[in-house]
């Protein structure tokens, strides 16, 4: 009998790059409900917006470099990319904003670095940042989270598409009327202001430990953060080095000066720290593959973040953080080879 | 049989008055590896089947590490069973013996399992269905032998390494004689899915496999010997424990190693039990270890006690593409179509025959192979539902982190791709002992252990063109180095002969002229 010759292992792999895509969106799912109710539907038409510009991106960048365009959208990514910029987007944001940083995230920060695999940069942050530093204004009016004691204008659902289709608000309403300052903004006027931490915390957007609602998203995604853990999708060291990086900074200075400083639990709970912990800094391709360097990546991105926002002029430090560790991470690739049985440490090709 | 006083898992210690029959645990650690589905169980709940002798037998002179046997038998010789066929040729290698009685009727090229070769030298023999024996010889008592005297005979049983390495085993051990070895270590883990021979082995055969190890004690003059089994054996581990207090011998102690893949590697192995790393490019003897699979250890006693060398081995025949998984006893050189009628014929199914393990075996494109040393598993399997599109690597680190070695085989296919070969030996490629774990967690289904296999191949013939082009430019020096001294001698010549005849004086100088015009005239004519 003849038999066809095949190539060892014969045995098949359980995963594939799209199932992955599809777990991390699948665990993104208690946070997006959680942020379309208290933030309303606009995160949906982001997210549509950003999906279709990510999407349409991809293909035409894929027939562009001569490949099948239906194999680079049968892996998700792109919509995994355009997920993340629909949770760092307000949820008042017209379109042309999403679109820019969704194509910019996967034309530029992807294709042009050769694709899913080989983009240095994390894309979705990347289009962030763009749209962060073109349209600073639109990125700045968050709406106040719905909690009943908070002032609050509600706009509807066609409301807020002809926002974010045109723009405009409806005639009788101000962005004054409908945004409030986001937890970090506050914070960092407040205390730009020369009023103290403490004093800021009693502002009605401020919650138990970031902002009233936020840390609900926030404990919706860690949520998802730790099915993927289990699924071991992502791996402990990333999100635990962001905690660490941010926390223990954020813990020293806010014993030393608890004035000018908010402690670990805001800190933790304001702004993306947790999202950036177990899906931004998580996304493989941009991050250190070592054991040991994903742990320094995490610390780095944390310590980072948590610098830019007592620091810098942003309120939230999340997407340079990570796009300033992206650009470490050869040398940390570099630096935390783990050591070959049977070889010592530091002898050749043992870091 | 040895009272245990050790940690046991999960932090449970025995009392020390009791004498306990639990084997000892592993006190090393392995890095990553994997937790596989056995398909061990349709073949190991069943008894050892003996392959009745074939019409023919095809018997490799390649069957072990090393250089093949030179034939000592012409076609048309009538051989016995466990007559010698061909001995080994130069330091390494193994002989070869007839595994039943009957005719040679040709030593050609045929089909065997090799992973490049289609063909190999065979001496092929005519049954004659008598199955004769060597007349049988009075063997001496090993113990009263030395170990050297030992080792020779070894030798000559044709034993290797029979958990698929095929490397000769007299030679092994007499490498371990010239190091300080303090540990023989019998594999009986067996960690690759679906294979079962040395299990039943152990279930059968406990007693030859302990008796085995003495003998290999009494070689190599070592005190302690391990033997290590995976612990979803019970049966075989019961076995053992059972005839381990029946011959009471304190040297040997059972080992329980985690049942992950691939724990039963040889430098695994070490490492689990002893945990000691047999360091890059070196063996378990820079570690005072040997290893040798309890099939070898089986066949030594065989080949010692009962006199009858490595002519036969228990091979599992299984995967949905036979239609009864099952250990067989085969004749070597027992062709696999003769042998896979025993596990209820193909199914359906049957796609691609391999033999050896789901991981590390070759697939081959017909059943004539014969069943040889190396065989621990015929594998009939259909077309796996497996390795979709390859994709680009997404660097989730699932490769590294289960890589036994502890080597990025994401950064090496990176390497091997681009044909880096200081990069590839800088990152361990020749580390690699492509045990195939990276192949099976990767996303991309990227063939990161075919890569591995393509570049390690390219590596050694970089290395041979190097070696001819070396050997090419050494004959080129020398040569041109000839061609100078020849030329100094010339010169030296005509000095020497132009002094002579300036010191002769002038007549003879005209004499000299006289006669060089002479012999120009007579070339000008």
């Amino acid at each position: 009998m003849k038999f066809t010759r095949i190539e060892a292992p014969y045995w098949s792999a359980e995963t594939n790059v799209a199932s992955l895509m599809l777990q991390v969106l699948a665990a993104l799912v208690p946070a997006a409900l959680a942020h379309v109710w208290f933030f309303g539907p606009g995160f949906i038409f982001n997210l549509l917006v950003a999906s279709i510009f990510a999407i349409a991106g991809e293909a035409v960048m894929m027939w562009v470099r001569g490949r099948p365009p239906e194999a680079a959208l049968s892996d998700y990514s792109a919509i995994v990319t355009a997920a993340l910029l629909a949770f760092a987007l307000p949820s008042l944001t017209p379109w042309w904003v999403t679109a820019t940083g969704a194509l910019f995230g996967v034309v530029v920060a992807k294709h042009l670095y050769g694709g899913l695999g080989f983009n240095i940069f994390n894309p979705a942050m990347a289009g962030y940042v763009v749209i962060l530093v073109t349209f600073p204004t639109h990125l700045n009016l968050w709406v106040a989270p719905r909690m009943g004691d908070i002032d609050y204008q509600h706009l509807s659902v066609i409301q807020t598409l002809a926002f974010t289709l045109t723009g405009n608000l409806p005639d009788a309403l101000t962005f004054d009327a409908v945004s409030r300052a986001t937890p970090l903004d506050a914070m960092k006027s407040g205390l730009n202001n020369m009023a103290t931490a403490i004093e800021v915390r009693a502002n009605p957007v401020m919650g138990d430990f970031g902002g009233r609602g936020w840390e609900w998203i926030g404990n919706f995604i860690a949520i998802g953060g730790f099915w993927l853990l289990i699924r071991k999708i992502i791996r402990w060291q990333i999100p635990v080095g962001v905690g660490v990086g941010l926390l223990v900074p954020a813990t020293i200075i806010f014993l030393i000066d608890p004035g000018t400083s908010p402690g670990p639990g805001f800190h933790l709970f304001a702004g993306a720290s947790i999202l950036c912990a177990f899906f931004i800094a998580t996304d493989p391709v941009s991050a250190a593959t070592s054991t040991r360097g994903r742990f320094i990546y995490g610390l780095g991105i944390g310590f980072l973040i948590w610098c830019i926002r007592r620091w810098g002029s942003y309120a939230d430090g999340v997407a340079f953080a990570v796009l300033i560790m992206n650009m470490a991470v050869p040398a940390i690739d570099k630096f935390t080879r783990p050591r070959i049985v049977g070889h010592r440490r530091g002898e050749d090709g043992n870091g | 049989m040895r009272t245990v006083r050790r940690a046991l898992p999960r932090g449970l210690h025995h009392d020390e008055t009791i004498v306990v029959s639990a084997p000892t645990y592993d006190l090393g650690k392995l890095h990553g590896g994997l937790r596989l589905p056995s398909h061990k169980q349709g073949s190991a709940a069943k008894a050892i089947v003996d392959v009745p002798v074939p019409p023919q037998l095809m018997l490799p002179v390649e069957q072990h590490v090393g250089h093949p046997a030179q034939p000592v038998v012409a076609v048309g010789d009538t051989v016995l069973k466990g007559q010698l066929l061909a001995e080994p040729d130069g330091e390494l290698g193994a002989p070869v013996h007839a595994s039943s009685s009957g005719k040679i009727v040709a030593i050609e090229p045929w089909p065997v399992s090799r992973r490049l070769g289609d063909k190999a030298p065979c001496i092929v023999i005519e049954c004659d269905g008598r199955d004769q024996p060597m007349p049988a010889i009075a063997s001496e008592d090993y113990t009263s032998q030395t170990p050297a005297d030992l080792l020779l005979r070894i030798l000559d049983g044709g034993i290797v390494g029979l958990g698929g390495a095929v490397f000769p085993t007299a030679q092994k051990l007499m490498q371990a004689r010239t190091c300080e070895t303090e540990f023989l270590i019998l594999n009986g883990v067996e960690c690759e899915p679906y294979i079962s021979c040395d299990d039943v082995l152990m279930r059968e055969h406990a007693t030859e496999i302990l008796s085995g190890a003495q003998v290999l004690l009494h070689a190599l003059q070592v005190d302690t010997c391990f033997i290590a089994v995976e612990s979803d054996k019970p049966e075989a581990i019961a076995r053992l424990e059972e005839v381990l207090s029946d011959i009471n011998d304190e040297r040997i102690v059972l080992k329980l190693v985690p049942t992950i893949y691939p724990s039963g590697g040889e430098d695994q192995l070490v490492q689990l039990v002893t945990n000691r790393e047999v360091p890059s490019g070196g063996l378990p003897t820079d570690v005072g270890c040997i290893v040798q699979n309890v099939g070898t250890a089986a066949a030594v006693h065989d080949w010692i006690l009962r006199n009858e060398p490595l002519i036969s081995r228990v091979t599992t025949i299984t995967g949905d593409g036979v239609a009864s998984p099952v250990n067989v006893r085969a004749r070597i050189g027992t062709p696999v179509e003769k042998v896979i009628q025993h596990a209820g014929g193909y199914t359906e199914l049957a796609r691609h025959l391999i033999i050896g393990g789901p991981m590390t075996g070759k697939s081959v494109t017909t059943d004539d192979v014969p069943v040889v040393k190396a065989s621990n598993c015929v594998l009939v399997v259909s077309t796996p539902p497996f390795k979709g599109k390859e994709l680009a690597c997404i660097r989730c680190g699932d490769c590294a982190a289960v890589c036994p070695v502890q080597l990025l085989p994401q950064q090496l296919s990176w390497y091997a791709r681009a044909d880096d070969e200081e990069k590839l030996r800088e990152f361990g490629l020749t580390d690699c002992i492509e045990c195939g774990c990276c192949d099976l967690v990767c996303p991309s289904h990227i063939p990161l252990t075919a890569d591995f296999r393509i570049a390690k191949g390219r590596i050694r013939e970089l290395a041979d063109e190097k070696a001819r082009a070396e050997r090419a430019r050494q004959r080129f020096e020398a040569r041109n180095q000839r061609l100078v001294q020849e030329r100094e001698e010339r010169e030296a010549e005509l000095a020497r002969q132009k002094q002579s005849a300036k010191s002769a004086g002038p007549a003879a100088i005209a004499e000299i002229l006289k006669r060089k015009q002479q012999a120009r005239k007579d070339d000008s004519a």
